[in-house]
């Protein structure tokens, strides 16, 4: 079968699929900010392929966003991660509960 | 299954070209402080490579005990992996179209009118390579962290610190060359270069040169910035703990990296397999006709002259290597960081403001 | 055909390495999995007619982004996850949203196939630089624009989290290193 626009739509929604679960399932606050990235790369295949089959360079301008984005969210929360470590020694998320009750 | 037999070809032609460097490395250093290198195995030492080769084959493979098996596995692999990926963009030489292609067997020349002499002609080949390179840092960050080793970590670390701020240096020394040839196709960066009045780029882009140049060594970790395998600071860095076959692959990845970033030189600023003059001075011969672009003595020609260029650039790199000292490892990164980069983007604004009130 | 047998191929090939992101609890396999996966969709943009996405992908997410994660991960020293003991219920959560997610996500694939169908234009090229370019510096100013204060905010703010350990903190590290040593013996 030939791959046409409704494949790679079905690809990236397994991939976000895949990304969403993995935030739930994962412990460690890096684990958690690389689903996240997964699931902005899933969108960026969506909008590379709608890009394509509608022959509009908009699509492909967006995902040229979206990457600065992520560079700009990586180098902040990885900041936040180092600096939360520092602290406690640990980036379990679970551990980084003081406002609760 | 044309380009099958083209990547084979260029294939052997990095090695051989990779392997011979290493014997002149050595012969060439061995010059410079006083005495002869290799000269043993074969005339003047040229059979030394394969010999090393056997050496590196036969030598004990030790793993260490308490290392991650599988990325210490992955590293070396990576490392050649990237090195080698470049290979596959570069223009060895002008299109052959003179020729009529039916005498070859098996119909395979059917329906061939030119021959062209790149294996891919990516439309962003500059993008390209520095992608590669960029993924490159990662088999020797993996390398330095899987071995489980203090040395080899601390070498890791740095040599992938090193690289990465001096990435940022490189891509910015290109964009003035970029900007100038109007293209990120390195064919198309050729052509730009014959067809402007300056021949080749590193006369209005001297600047842009001697920035990539310097971001060059520091990619490659090479003197004066290997502090991170110097024998005498951390053992051997990241590849303290490889032995045999895969410290073999380590070793060619570094010299195949050499290769690269004097290809990509020798493309950008020194306008790749362009003789400037060659065309004229066939007309003025009377030698027009067998060449002039297109002919398959011109691709000849200009393809010896971008080997030649190239061991012109691996040269540099071993007298450099043989003359100058090494930087601290701090000292080496505020040059990075707040000399080369700014230097560099100093370029980028110049090349603007002339190319902006050129085109006025 | 050789665009469908590569299209399965890098499809299968991302696929297999988000399941095997998640499934890793040592973070450093994760990185692995997670660049594995960014080659392989950079390999579908190049089958898509998007070169330059393509490359900038390699270069920004596999060459810098993860080059900054597997640097943390290293630096930090990371074990691997805890198991999730206290709060059994996140796995049902997670299997449930994912089912949900794949339910749509077949809902999607099954409307586009039954919709008229709309193939590529095969000679519109809109993925080269030039085309990027011209439409990023004269139609999308803007965004561009936004996105370099966007950057520079990021620079600013990375630069401050990440300042000196001041003293009581650098004993506290030391502390709990030792600690860990002393355990493991």
């Amino acid at each position: 079968m030939e791959p046409s626009l409704a494949s790679y739509l079905a690809l990236s929604g397994i991939l976000f699929t895949i990304g969403a679960t993995g935030v739930i399932f994962k412990r460690n606050a890096i684990g958690m900010f690389m689903c996240i990235e997964l699931m902005l790369n899933a969108v960026n295949l969506t909008f590379v392929a709608f890009s394509r089959y509608y022959g509009d360079v908009t699509g492909q301008l967006f995902v040229f966003m979206v990457m600065s984005v992520a560079a700009a969210e990586a180098a902040v929360g990885l900041g936040i991660i180092i600096a939360f470590f520092r602290n406690r020694l640990s980036i379990d998320v679970d551990d980084a509960s003081l406002m609760k009750n | 299954m044309v380009y099958l037999v083209a990547v084979v070809i260029a294939f052997q032609m990095v090695l051989m070209i990779v392997a011979y460097t290493v014997l002149a490395e050595r012969k060439v250093l061995g010059w410079i402080q006083g005495r002869i290198g290799p000269n043993r195995v074969g005339p003047w030492g040229l059979l030394q490579p394969f010999a090393d080769l056997l050496k590196f084959i036969f030598k004990e493979d030790l793993v260490p005990d308490k290392s991650t098996k599988f990325v210490y596995f992955l590293a070396p692999l990576v490392a050649l992996t990237c090195a080698l990926m470049p290979m596959v963009v570069y223009p060895f030489g002008p299109t052959i179209t003179t020729i009529n292609w039916n005498f070859l067997p098996w119909g395979l020349g059917e329906g061939i009118t030119q021959l062209p002499l790149t294996i891919a002609r990516i439309d962003v080949g500059v993008l390209y390579v520095l992608g590669i390179t960029s993924v490159g840092v990662y088999g020797i960050a993996l390398a330095g962290w899987s071995s489980n080793s203090k040395y080899s970590l601390m070498g890791g670390l740095r040599s992938s610190a090193q690289m990465i701020s001096y990435e940022l240096a490189m891509g910015a020394s290109v964009l003035g060359v970029v900007m100038l040839a109007g293209s990120l196709d390195l064919t198309q960066i050729i052509n730009a270069q014959i067809n402007s009045p300056f021949r080749w780029f590193i006369i209005p882009q001297i600047i842009g040169f001697i920035v990539f140049l310097i971001a060059a060594f520091a990619e490659t970790n090479r003197v004066p910035f290997d502090l991170p395998e110097a024998e005498t600071e951390l053992v051997a860095g990241f590849h303290t703990e490889y032995s045999a076959l895969k410290f073999a692959l380590f070793f060619m990845a570094e010299y195949v990296n050499m290769f690269t970033v004097s290809v990509m030189c020798t493309v950008l600023f020194l306008g790749g397999w362009y003789v400037p003059g060659l065309e004229p001075l066939a007309r003025f011969l009377g030698l027009g006709e067998w060449i002039h672009h297109g002919t398959i003595v011109y691709a000849i020609i200009s393809h010896v002259a971008f080997i030649g260029k190239i061991c012109l650039f691996l040269f540099f790199y071993i007298w450099v290597r043989g003359t100058l000292p090494r930087f601290r490892f701090d000292q080496l990164m505020n040059f990075g960081w707040k000399f080369l980069l700014p230097l560099a983007l100093l370029n980028v604004i110049l090349t603007i403001v002339v190319v902006y009130f050129l085109n006025r | 055909m050789a665009s469908t047998v590569l299209f399965y191929l890098f499809a299968g090939l991302a696929i297999a390495s988000g399941i095997s992101m998640v499934y890793h609890k040592n973070p450093l396999y994760s990185a692995i999995s997670l660049i594995g996966v960014f080659v392989a969709l950079s390999c579908i943009y190049v089958s898509l007619a998007a070169p330059f996405i393509a490359a900038v992908q390699i270069l920004i997410y596999a060459g810098a982004i993860m080059v900054l994660v597997v640097f943390v991960i290293m630096l930090l020293n990371l074990d691997e996850d805890k198991p999730l003991n206290r709060l059994r219920y996140l796995y049902f959560v997670g299997g449930g949203l994912g089912l949900i997610l794949l339910v749509q996500t077949f809902f999607v694939f099954y409307a586009v196939m039954r919709a008229p169908n709309h193939p590529a234009d095969q000679t519109k090229m809109v993925g080269r630089t030039l085309d990027l370019g011209s439409a990023m510096y004269s139609q999308y100013l803007l965004p561009v624009e936004i996105v370099g204060v966007l950057l520079l905010m990021a620079i600013i703010g990375a630069v401050i989290l990440v300042r000196r350990l001041s003293q009581p903190q650098l004993e506290l590290v030391i502390e709990h290193e030792l600690e860990q040593e002393h355990r493991k013996r």
